[in-house]
């Protein structure tokens, strides 16, 4: 059985940073892998570990520079990996749910895998629709938010939680083959051992262009047009605490007490 | 003109508000270029919530009466065939966790460009749609270039409709193809209570990532424990089972509504505050001046919360 799971490294903005027209300026940006994904990684490996015969294969849509994000994943388990990327992406602002379905679909049809796991969300731009849109086109069902995944290969179904607001928790029967999207806090993603790391030096990561999947420019084409980007103006009327950390402390402390906090 | 085609959601008997937000968010998109706003209620006392739905603004109602709570395979085989039927220029869901499980197949399914999690729109010709990126401290605004779209709206960004209105009710028939229905619901679970309840306290001090080790929950509980507050958290703590699910404020945790919410390390990403945005007095302890918990706090220390959280102890010691 072959597991896919889609992998995104997400730049994360530093306190203080500047914009550089439609993008935050580069030397503000850090890059890590999605959160979302640490999670979903961690689930495919589980898998692999508890039954026989599973194989996890990352896929990444990134440029060359997501490669060492991309090896984390492979030291923590994950058998080999493909990174999407051709020159027809380099100058796309925003690659919409539509474009990353067209190239995770070829990925899919390459591939053949029997289940496909995606994180909830991207932390960088938040679409929170990839997988569900990926399960749509390749023709698999699919589960969102996902907070507890036990897997009946017997039974060709998937029986998920699905964490709802406020608490409550659907539980859902799935028929595979399905693409779920994992939730945070489903499992304790691991840290990466020293052999893990050496070995993934030695893993596969395979460049894939359009060409080599099938597709021409027109699959990242896209019909959202990113015009503008700005910090948002501070609605913040909070009171402020100024000095230094005794005497910020001192003033909420005043705060809190007149207002009945802590006053006994 | 562009109609609208807004879908509204339901759970265990009851709209949720999200429903009637998608009523604000769709006749003002539909009233700026003269359409009309069609609404769809799937599934459920589908009757009960056409009248509770009927609201200013609203044209016309479509009942689809499949099933009592939401599954994601009838929703998309409705949403599809309603669209087809009316010929919507745009299609509006919420951006909840269950709008999280149709929305995007949806519109792949109707090759409709999708946007999410919006929290402006606007209707000038073309759509333009605000939304948030880097865990909001960046807006952005897209165009969307197609003459249609899908989108779903932020939880909470427009008000709720209330003015009485008279749309007609329509029933919609669709044929549910049952062999492309592969997911079925078999229950609900509700996440137990321990020994506190959070949602109770007069005052919580929360804690968040900016902890850093789990060894340094200690000193987040001896603040609680100076103020005799309850201890909270954001979700990452307890994702990393530093404490136990029912500490977690917010949309997938408990919406509390304290005297007094003192957020030590927390950033106030939108699900947080989904859970805390009530609470009377919101005090941000942040080292980030940028931090979008600010913009709703009463009071705020831009500072580190190792020197703050002692110095404030000690002050109640
Ligand atoms: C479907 C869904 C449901 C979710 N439900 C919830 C939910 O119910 N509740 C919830 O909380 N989240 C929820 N989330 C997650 C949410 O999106 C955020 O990831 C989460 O709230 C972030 O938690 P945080 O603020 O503790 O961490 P971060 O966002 O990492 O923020 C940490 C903050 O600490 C500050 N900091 C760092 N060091 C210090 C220091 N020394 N002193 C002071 N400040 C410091 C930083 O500046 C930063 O602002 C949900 C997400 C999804 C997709
Ligand atoms: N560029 C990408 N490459 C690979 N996977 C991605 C990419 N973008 C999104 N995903 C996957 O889709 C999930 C949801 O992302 P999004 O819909 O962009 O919020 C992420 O957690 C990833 O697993």
């Amino acid at each position: 059985m072959k597991v896919l799971v889609t992998v995104k490294e997400v730049a994360e903005v530093e306190e203080d940073f500047e914009l550089d027209g439609l993008h935050v300026a580069e030397q503000f940006l850090e890059y890590d892998l999605n959160e979302w994904d640490e999670y979903a990684v961690e689930e495919a490996v589980q898998l692999a570990e508890e039954n026989d015969d599973i194989e996890v294969v990352s896929v990444t849509i990134g440029p060359e520079r997501s490669e060492e994000t991309i090896r984390m994943a492979l030291a923590k388990g994950v058998d080999r990996a493909i990174r999407v990327w051709d020159d027809a992406l380099e100058d796309v602002d925003l690659l919409d749910v539509g474009a990353k379905t067209r190239l995770l679909s070829a990925v899919v049809e390459a591939e053949e895998p029997d289940f496909v796991l995606t994180g909830v969300q991207a932390n960088d731009d938040s679409f929170g629709a990839t997988g569900v849109s990926l399960a749509s086109a390749i023709d698999f069902e699919w589960a969102a938010v996902v907070n507890d995944l036990d897997l009946d290969l017997e039974g060709d179904v998937a029986n998920v939680r699905r964490e709802l607001e406020g608490g409550v928790e659907e539980l859902t029967e799935v028929d595979l083959p399905a693409v779920l999207s994992i939730q945070t806090g489903i499992n304790e993603p691991r840290y990466a051992s020293l052999r893990g790391i050496r070995q993934a030096q030695s893993k596969e990561i395979k460049p894939m262009s359009l060409s080599d999947l099938g597709l021409d420019a027109s699959a990242v084409e896209s019909d959202l047009e990113l015009t503008d980007m700005y910090e948002p103006e501070t609605e913040s009327d909070a009171v402020y605490f100024d000095g230094d950390a005794g005497e910020q402390a001192a003033e909420l402390a005043t705060v809190l007490r007149e207002k009945g906090v802590g006053a006994q | 003109m562009s109609d609208v085609l807004a879908i509204t959601e339901h759970r265990r008997g009851e709209l949720r508000d999200v429903s009637f937000e998608l009523v604000t968010a769709g006749s003002d998109l539909a009233s700026q270029s003269g359409g009309d706003l069609h609404l769809a209620v799937i599934g459920g006392d589908v009757d009960a919530f056409a009248e509770e739905l009927s609201l200013d603004g609203v044209d016309t109602i479509h009942t689809v009466a499949e099933g009592d709570e939401f599954n994601h395979d009838v929703y998309v085989q409705a949403v599809t065939a309603l669209y087809e039927e009316l010929d919507p220029t745009y299609v509006l869901m919420g951006n909840t966790v269950n709008g999280l499980d149709y929305a995007p197949a949806v519109a792949e399914q109707l090759d409709l460009p999708l946007v999410t999690d919006a929290v402006g729109l606007e209707n000038e010709g073309s759509l333009t749609v605000t939304r948030e990126m880097y865990a909001s401290k960046v807006e952005s605004t897209v165009e969307v270039d197609a003459g249609t779209a899908a989108v779903t709206i932020r939880p909470g960004e427009w008000d709720v409709a209330e003015t009485a209105g008279e749309p007609a009710v329509e029933a919609f028939d669709v044929e549910i193809d049952d062999s492309r229905v592969r997911s079925r619901v078999t229950g609900f679970e509700e996440v137990g209570s321990g020994d506190v309840d959070i949602a109770d306290a007069d005052v919580l001090v929360s804690v968040g990532r900016g902890i850093e080790e789990e060894e340094n929950i200690e000193l987040v509980q001896e603040l609680a424990d100076a103020l005799d507050a309850t201890l909270s958290s954001s979700r990452p703590i307890v994702d990393n089972g530093w404490l136990p699910k029912d500490r977690q404020v917010g949309q997938s945790g408990k919406v509390v509504t304290p005297k007094f919410y003192i957020a030590v390390g927390i950033s106030g990403a939108v699900q947080h505050v989904a859970g805390m945005k009530g609470a009377e007095n919101i005090v941000a302890i942040n080292t980030d001046p940028d931090a979008p918990i600010f913009d709703i706090a009463d009071y705020g220390i831009v500072g580190d919360l190792f020197e703050v959280v002692p110095e404030l102890i000690e002050q109640f010691e």
